[in-house]
């Protein structure tokens, strides 16, 4: 019996690594939206505005896959917290659900003939995903912990305690510093990417400069957002009874008392500096590279924080009693299990993603290289 | 489980889901046919090394990118609507729905949207090997991410594979390849995928044809039409073949969805097939249903005795025997079904109310029964009828249901015979002087579109009022938020899909008019 405890706690761990890992992952691929959110100030020219959506028009199916894989992994492992925040954050989930429907066509149809509703409507989707995406997912994920208004009846079904079902969230400044953080770090690895991807000098110059001024609210919201989070109160589940109630300075005890998710944060932060700073100091190109890692490594770091040693990962604000964690929102063991065995083709999947990647982007976008192609956006 | 409904979020969510999987479904069966044909022709291109394969290729491919998109932003609402709008749902049962979506997303999803970028924007960058093998696999990518979301569905038609935990209020999986292989899973997984082969047929077909009307692109037309002839009549076949092996499917495990399907109310031996009818109302009820009955039929008598139950003389019961129950043919009535979804509901409930009482003992007791081959087998399978009010309310919408089913089965032969046609026609060489044929090939594009959705409208509507047979209604399974809520995005989602709609047909069809050549400029 004893095992079987263990095994469960086991793969409850596991499967909120999985869930942070794609979770991650997302922010970093969001450097798409990042880039959409700036066609209409970028360029300096229709032709660098081509290059721009193309070159995140080639890489859009890789955020939205994630997203689509994130939702599906957190159903899977953790299905309490899907049907408790989705179903009562409604609003929240469908405004970034419109958002995402709406960039998934723009691509493929704002330049092509007979459409009727003009580019430039297009393009207003792709700005709207650009800059609503990465910022209501940021203020959704600030939820984990700055908590929710819900509470849950003994067959665990929700009751949302407000009527804007989700949308107060953004009535929290705290939830807001996370959205905007997360909104202006997508800008910068979307600027980063372009830097790297696309071959236009002018284009860099500018880009670098935006650089800059993106920069300098990242670093605002996201210190903000990180030292509200280290002095704030968080909640703890009781191990044995599973009882939950406020502990202060929660996440900097969880940071403190588990030295290798602090050595993975502080890590990631220098790294998305690093990469900043090399690209503005130094002209490099390959700064997406250090600041894309550093973004996998800090958000992967704050997942952490928000499940494991004992948190609640998605608190409730009304009855603390219904706050979710990793333990009593998880799939049953079997199937834990059996996604665990699922899980393991993860690796593969990984090589071919970086085999096709190199394939496509071994040359550097250019007017030739998007003609020659056949398929442009 | 909920005691006070609100009908009005009821019928709203319903909508709401209905609306996303209807828009969903006109775009995701050419993504499937489309992506297998095109892997055909390029392996064409490859082996020949012809060229005019290769803008063959090339012109459908970019019909597919058109197509493609819309489909996946589509899909990604009705997985969040899950949550979204049936929160209770997944809750009761997210622990084995659940897994099937991320499996989706894991191994299909990526497989697909890695390739789909090598597809498009690969070919002066990889080998043509290479390229080969990412269309392939974006064809595959798509089949399979069809398997996962249909494993999941039929496992809603037919729950396998899992027991009752009192503990957590919900449905936990304790054999996965018992959901996996579940038969109406495979029946459903080869029945859709090749309506989707068909429909993208249908549509390559069709498109040639108004080239042959128009006299242009004669070397793209024959070539696809020899291509969507020959891949369309097998798909066809096999649409014909898993359409009937999930009939059989459905006569054994919602036999009131197959009774309503068949507009037969009352059971009996030597029963007819019919392959097409009118339906009239009647002046008989049934509890407080009004009976329907044929104004007008074409019926092959015994038939259908014979298909469900291997000869003449076999029993098919109609929807009064699963009502009132029928002893001597061994069919359980809907009361006593009710009766005993009631006691495991009482069960539960005095379980629940032991836990919070903390009632070592009574839990204890408790926790035996539930897992009990007894207790599962005779009470909690009927779990759902506690939620039911009048034993009729199983009985889904008649109408519905045989109108769907039976002009799907037609337009299904009628596919058969276009294919066959086409393909002689092709041989004899006279397809291009035979404008009738071609006027009918073109204007048949939207029937398989229309064959499809029928047959979702007789899975869904068919199978109502459960979401999960036997197990849960769809009322029981909505997300407590506000019905205004509901409109609102309802509204919405119509707006948008209806724009997403108009401008995908506008573009296509201007992409079609423009022609391959222009691609390759």
């Amino acid at each position: 019996m004893m095992t079987i405890m263990i095994s469960h706690l086991l793969l409850q761990h596991y499967w909120w690594i999985i869930v942070s890992l794609l979770g991650s992952l997302l922010v970093f691929l969001m450097f798409v939206q990042g880039g959409q959110s700036l066609i209409f100030t970028l360029p300096g020219n229709d032709l660098q505005k081509t290059l721009i959506v193309n070159a995140m028009g080639r890489k859009w199916e890789f955020t939205f896959t994630t997203l689509v894989t994130f939702g599906g992994a957190f159903f899977a492992s953790f299905p309490l917290f899907y049907s408790t925040s989705f179903g009562g954050a409604y609003w929240v989930w469908i405004a970034i659900l419109f958002s995402f429907t709406i960039q998934a066509i723009a691509y493929e149809f704002r330049s092509k003939p007979g459409n009727v509703f003009g580019k430039t409507t297009f393009d207003i989707f792709l700005f709207l995903n650009g800059s609503l995406g990465p910022f209501l997912i940021g203020t959704a994920v600030a939820t984990f912990f700055t908590g929710a208004m819900f509470s849950l009846n003994m067959e665990h079904q929700v009751k949302w305690a407000t009527p804007w079902y989700g949308l107060e969230a953004l009535s929290n400044i705290r939830n807001l510093a996370l959205g905007f953080a997360v909104l202006f770090l997508a800008r910068i690895n979307g600027l980063l990417y372009i830097i790297n991807t696309i071959d236009d000098e002018s284009l860099n110059k500018r880009s670098v400069k935006r650089l800059v001024f993106n920069s300098i609210p990242f670093l605002v919201f996201f210190l903000f957002f990180v030292v509200s989070l280290l002095i704030s109160k968080g909640f703890d589940a009781d191990p044995q009874t599973g009882i939950i109630s406020a502990e202060k300075y929660k996440y900097l005890h969880n940071f403190l008392q588990m030295p290798v998710v602090l050595i993975i944060f502080l890590g990631g932060v220098l790294s998305v500096l690093y990469g900043i700073g090399v690209t503005i100091f130094k002209g490099s190109f390959k700064g997406i590279w250090f600041t894309g890692t550093g973004t996998v490594l800090t958000v992967f770091s704050l997942f952490l924080i928000a499940g494991f040693n004992g948190t609640s990962f998605y608190p409730s604000l009304y009855e603390p009693q219904s706050s979710l964690t990793i333990i009593n929102a998880s799939s049953s063991l079997f199937t834990l299990k059996t996604m665990m065995y699922v899980s393991f083709i993860i690796p593969f999947i990984i090589v071919y993603i970086w085999y096709a990647w190199k394939a496509i982007n071994n040359t550097k976008i250019t007017e030739d290289e998007m003609k020659s192609d056949g398929h442009k956006y | 489980m909920i005691e006070n409904v609100d009908m009005t979020l009821v019928d709203w969510s319903r909508a709401q889901f209905a609306l996303t999987a209807i828009y969903h479904w006109l775009f995701v069966p050419l993504t499937l046919g489309l992506s297998f044909i095109l892997a055909i022709m390029e392996t064409i291109y490859v082996k020949t090394g012809k060229e005019e394969w290769k803008l063959i290729t090339r012109f459908w491919m970019t019909l597919f990118g058109i197509n493609f998109a819309i489909g996946i932003a589509t899909g990604i609402i009705l997985e969040f609507e899950f949550g979204t709008n049936w929160s209770n749902y997944s809750w009761f049962v997210g622990d084995i729905f659940g897994a099937p979506l991320a499996i989706e997303g894991i191994l299909a999803f990526f497989l697909e949207s890695t390739f789909v970028a090598v597809m498009f924007f690969g070919w002066n960058k990889v080998s043509r090997k290479f390229h080969l093998v990412s269309t392939w696999l974006v064809a595959i990518g798509a089949s399979l991410s069809a398997l996962w979301i249909l494993v999941a569905n039929a496992w809603m038609q037919n729950p396998v594979g899992m027991t009752f935990n009192p503990e957590t209020a919900r449905n936990e999986m304790v054999n996965f390849w018992a959901i996996l292989f579940n038969q109406v899973a495979v029946d459903k997984f080869l029945h859709t995928i090749s309506s989707g082969f068909l429909l993208a047929s249908m549509f390559v077909l069709g498109i040639s044809s108004w080239f042959l009307i128009r006299k242009r692109e004669e070397f793209l037309a024959k070539r696809s039409i020899l291509i969507a002839g020959i891949f369309g009549l097998l798909s066809s076949l096999m649409v014909a073949y898993t359409g009937d092996e999930s009939a059989r499917n459905v006569s054994k495990v919602q036999p009131v969805k197959f009774a309503a399907m068949e507009a037969l109310y009352e059971g009996k031996s030597n029963a007819g097939l019919t392959a097409f009818g009118v339906l009239k109302n009647t002046d008989k009820k049934l509890g407080e249903k009004t009976v329907k009955e044929f104004a007008f039929k074409i019926q092959i008598p015994g038939l259908l005795s014979v298909l469900t139950g291997g000869d003449k003389d076999a029993y098919v019961p109609g929807l009064a025997d699963h009502i009132s129950g029928n002893a001597q043919k061994g069919i359980m009535s809907v009361p006593e079904k009710m009766q005993r979804g009631g006691f495991a509901k009482t069960i539960l409930k005095a379980y629940q109310r032991a836990r919070m009482l903390n009632e070592t003992e009574q839990i204890k007791n408790i926790n035996g029964v539930f897992p009990g081959k007894e207790f599962q087998e005779n009470y909690f399978r009927y779990f759902g009828y506690s939620s039911i009010n009048k034993p009729e309310d199983v009985i889904p919408s008649v109408s519905a249901s045989f109108y769907s089913f039976h002009l799907m089965v037609i337009l299904g032969f009628l596919f058969i015979l276009i294919f066959v046609m086409a393909i002689y026609l092709l041989f004899k060489g006279t397809i291009a002087d035979n404008k009738w044929f071609l006027w009918i090939a073109l204007l048949s594009i939207p029937l398989p579109y229309l064959a499809g959705e029928l047959g979702w409208i007789l899975t869904e509507v068919g199978r109502q009022p459960w979401i999960i047979q036997n197990l849960m209604t769809v009322p029981n399974a909505v997300s407590h938020i506000s019905s205004a809520s509901v409109i609102t995005t309802f509204i919405l989602f119509a707006v948008l899909f209806t724009v997403l709609l108009i401008s995908e047909i506008s573009i296509m069809v201007k992409q079609i008019k423009t022609g391959p050549k222009h691609q390759e400029d």
